[in-house]
C-alpha cells in the first residue's frame, strides 16, 4: 500500500499552499550538494582520479572543443530553463541529422566533412530587401544571447540545451516582410560532397521546414550559431540552425542556406516522406501520438535511469505560457 | 562442396566442444549488454540500445533457426540437426527480452499501459502476437513433449514458426516504414523469404515420394 495515493490524473504538480512550494531554481539544484559531498568524497579516495570526480560537476562549463562565442544571458521570458544541461558528449554525440545518415552517432561520425566557412544565407521570398548574409555579418547582427531550452524528440526522449543565438525575427525584421508573406520555408544544405547520407534516399533533398510568421516572430524562435558557450559543432547543424524549443526537434532544420517567405504554407520534407505521421506544426503535445508510440512520457538523456519511470512530457515542451496563445482556437488534434 | 570438406564439416560440428560453444555465443549479445551497461557503455539512451539490440538479435536468431534445416538437406550437414532446438530457445530467450524492455523500459512494466499501447498500435501488436507464438514452441520443445505429441503433431504445431518469421518481420518493417530504412530490413526479408522457399521446395520433394517412405499411418 503506497503512503501517498495518486490519482491518474495527478501529475505531481497540484499543491495547495503555494508558500510551501520550493523555488524552481532551488529545487533544481537538489543535488547538488549530494554530487559536491561526492564529488569531495571520491577527491578524497581517489586522488589518481580527479577527472572522475570532476566529470558530472562541469557538466555546462565550456567543453574547450571549439572557437568560444562570447554571449550574454538572454532575458527573453521562458528563455533560460532551470534544469541541469545534458552532458555535451550525449548533445553532440547521440542527435538526428539525417544528411549525415540515419543513425544518431552518424552526424558525430561523418560531421566533420562539413566546412561550415565560408556560408552565406540567402533570405528572399516576400520581403522588401531580400538579401545574402555572409555568416560574420550574422553573427553580428543581433547580440548573442545563451539560452537554455529544453530539447524534446518526436522519437521520445529529450535534452536540456544550452545554445547561442538571437531571435530569429531580428533577421526577418531585416528583409522587411510584405504584406503577403504569410509564412517562413527553411532550407538545409544538401551536399553529397560534404553529407554522405544525402544520397540515400531517406528523405527527399534538401531538407526543408516551415512556420507560419507568427511562430517565427516569436521571441523563443531562436537562431543558433553556438552551443556550450562555443560555434555550433558540425553535427548540431553549423554553422547556424532553427530552435523551436515547444515544437519536435526535426522542426529545427539544420545548416539552413535558406529562408524564403511565402505566402503558401509550405511543404516541409518530414510532411512529404510521412503525411500521417508528422504535421505542419509539430508542437510538442503529450495527448496526441505519434501513430507508432506514445508522446505522453519522454526520456531525459543522461538523467532518468533505465528502470526510471519516463517523465511526462510537458503541453507546448513547457512553454505553453510563451506560446500558447499562438495557437487559441486551433484543434491541436487536427493539426499536429 | 567435396564431399571429404563435408565430413570434416560435420565432425567439426559434431565436436565435444561445438554445443557449449553454440550456447555461450548465444549468450554473447547478453553478456555484452551486461558488461557494457556496468561500464556506462550502452550510449545516450541505455533503453533504446537494448530494446532495439534484442528485437535485432530475435531476428538474426531466428534466420540462424529457419537456416539449419535447408542446410542439413541441401548442403548434408546432418551434424547441425541438434543445434535446431539451442537456436530456437535462443531465439524465444531474446523475443522474450525484447517483451521485458518494452514492457519494463518503456511502460514502465504497467499492464494497462502496455494493453493499451497494443490496443493503440498495430504494429505493437503484430510484434506481440508474434511472441506470444513462440511460447507454446518454446513450452514443447523438450524431447518429451515431442514424445507426447506425436512427432507429426509436433511437426504440424512448430511449423507456425514460418507464420512468427512473418509476423516478425512485418513487425520491424512498419517499425522502419516512415523512415524508408529498406537497407535495413531487406537482408531479413530477403534471407527469410528464401528460408521459406527452401521449405516449399523440400515439402513438395518428400511429398512427391511413396507415402510408405515418408510416413506411417497412425
Amino acid at each position: 500500500m503506497p503512503l501517498i495515493r495518486r490519482s491518474a490524473a495527478d501529475t505531481g504538480f497540484d499543491h495547495p499552499w503555494p508558500s510551501e512550494i520550493t523555488p524552481a531554481a532551488v529545487y533544481a539544484r537538489r543535488r547538488d550538494w549530494l554530487r559536491q559531498a561526492g564529488a569531495a568524497g571520491a577527491a578524497l579516495v581517489l586522488p589518481a582520479l580527479p577527472a572522475l570526480a570532476g566529470g558530472q560537476a562541469a557538466s555546462s562549463a565550456r567543453p574547450g572543443k571549439l572557437a568560444a562565442l562570447p554571449a550574454q544571458r538572454s532575458g527573453v521570458a521562458g528563455a533560460v530553463v532551470m534544469e541541469r544541461p545534458t552532458a555535451y558528449a550525449d548533445v553532440t554525440g547521440y542527435n538526428n541529422f539525417y544528411e549525415f545518415g540515419t543513425d544518431k552517432s552518424d552526424p558525430a561520425r561523418y560531421g566533420a566533412r562539413l566546412k561550415p566557412r565560408p556560408w552565406t544565407v540567402q533570405v528572399d521570398g516576400e520581403v522588401l530587401k531580400p538579401a545574402t548574409f555572409d555568416l560574420d555579418t550574422l553573427l553580428k547582427l543581433a547580440p548573442m544571447e545563451e539560452r537554455t531550452y529544453r530539447m524534446r524528440c518526436v522519437e521520445g526522449w529529450s535534452m536540456v540545451i544550452p545554445w547561442l543565438g538571437w531571435s530569429l525575427s531580428a533577421l526577418l525584421r531585416r528583409v522587411e516582410p510584405t504584406g503577403n508573406a504569410k509564412y517562413v520555408e527553411f532550407t538545409s544544405l544538401a551536399d553529397p560532397q560534404q553529407m554522405p547520407g544525402v544520397a540515400s534516399r531517406v528523405l527527399d533533398w534538401p531538407y526543408t521546414e516551415g512556420l507560419r510568421l507568427d511562430e517565427a516572430m516569436h521571441p523563443l524562435t531562436l537562431l543558433a550559431f553556438g552551443l556550450y558557450g562555443e560555434v555550433l559543432p558540425n553535427q548540431n547543424g553549423a554553422p547556424l540552425r532553427l530552435v523551436l524549443p515547444w515544437k519536435y526537434g526535426f522542426k529545427g532544420a539544420k545548416s539552413l542556406v535558406r529562408i524564403r517567405l511565402v505566402a503558401r504554407p509550405p511543404q516541409t520534407s518530414w510532411m512529404r516522406s510521412a503525411p500521417g505521421e508528422y504535421g505542419f506544426f509539430a508542437n510538442v503535445n503529450p495527448t496526441v501520438d505519434h501513430p507508432r508510440w506514445s508522446q505522453a512520457t519522454e526520456r531525459r538523456i543522461g538523467e532518468d535511469g533505465l528502470f526510471a519511470r519516463k517523465r511526462p512530457t510537458l503541453m507546448f515542451n513547457g512553454y505553453e505560457a510563451q506560446v500558447g496563445q499562438l495557437y487559441a482556437g486551433l484543434d491541436l488534434q487536427k493539426n499536429f | 562442396m567435396a564431399p571429404l570438406r563435408l565430413v570434416a564439416l560435420n565432425r567439426l560440428a559434431l565436436h565435444r566442444a561445438a554445443h557449449p560453444l553454440l550456447i555461450l555465443a548465444c549468450f554473447g549479445p547478453l553478456v555484452g549488454w551486461i558488461w557494457a551497461g556496468s561500464q556506462g557503455g550502452l550510449g545516450a539512451n541505455p533503453a533504446e540500445t537494448l530494446l532495439k539490440g534484442s528485437g535485432l538479435w530475435t531476428l538474426r536468431l531466428l534466420c540462424l533457426t529457419l537456416a539449419i534445416t535447408p542446410l542439413r538437406v541441401w548442403a548434408g550437414l546432418s551434424a547441425l540437426a541438434r543445434w535446431r532446438r539451442t537456436l530456437g530457445l535462443a531465439t524465444f530467450g531474446y523475443a522474450t527480452l525484447h517483451f521485458l524492455a518494452y514492457a519494463w523500459l518503456d511502460m514502465g512494466f504497467d499492464p494497462a499501459a502496455v494493453v493499451r499501447d497494443l490496443s493503440k498500435r498495430p504494429f505493437a501488436l503484430v510484434g506481440f502476437a508474434a511472441f506470444v507464438g513462440l511460447i507454446p514452441l518454446a513450452a514443447t520443445s523438450w524431447n518429451g513433449a515431442i514424445r507426447r505429441l506425436g512427432a507429426r503433431r509436433w511437426q504440424a504445431l512448430h511449423r507456425l514458426v514460418y507464420a512468427i518469421a512473418g509476423l516478425g518481420l512485418l513487425h520491424f518493417i512498419w517499425m522502419r516504414a516512415a523512415k524508408h530504412r529498406a537497407d535495413e530490413v531487406w537482408p531479413y526479408a530477403l534471407t527469410l523469404a528464401l528460408l521459406a522457399v527452401a521449405r516449399l521446395l523440400h515439402r513438395q520433394r518428400t511429398n512427391s515420394r511413396p507415402a510408405a517412405l515418408t510416413a506411417r499411418t497412425p
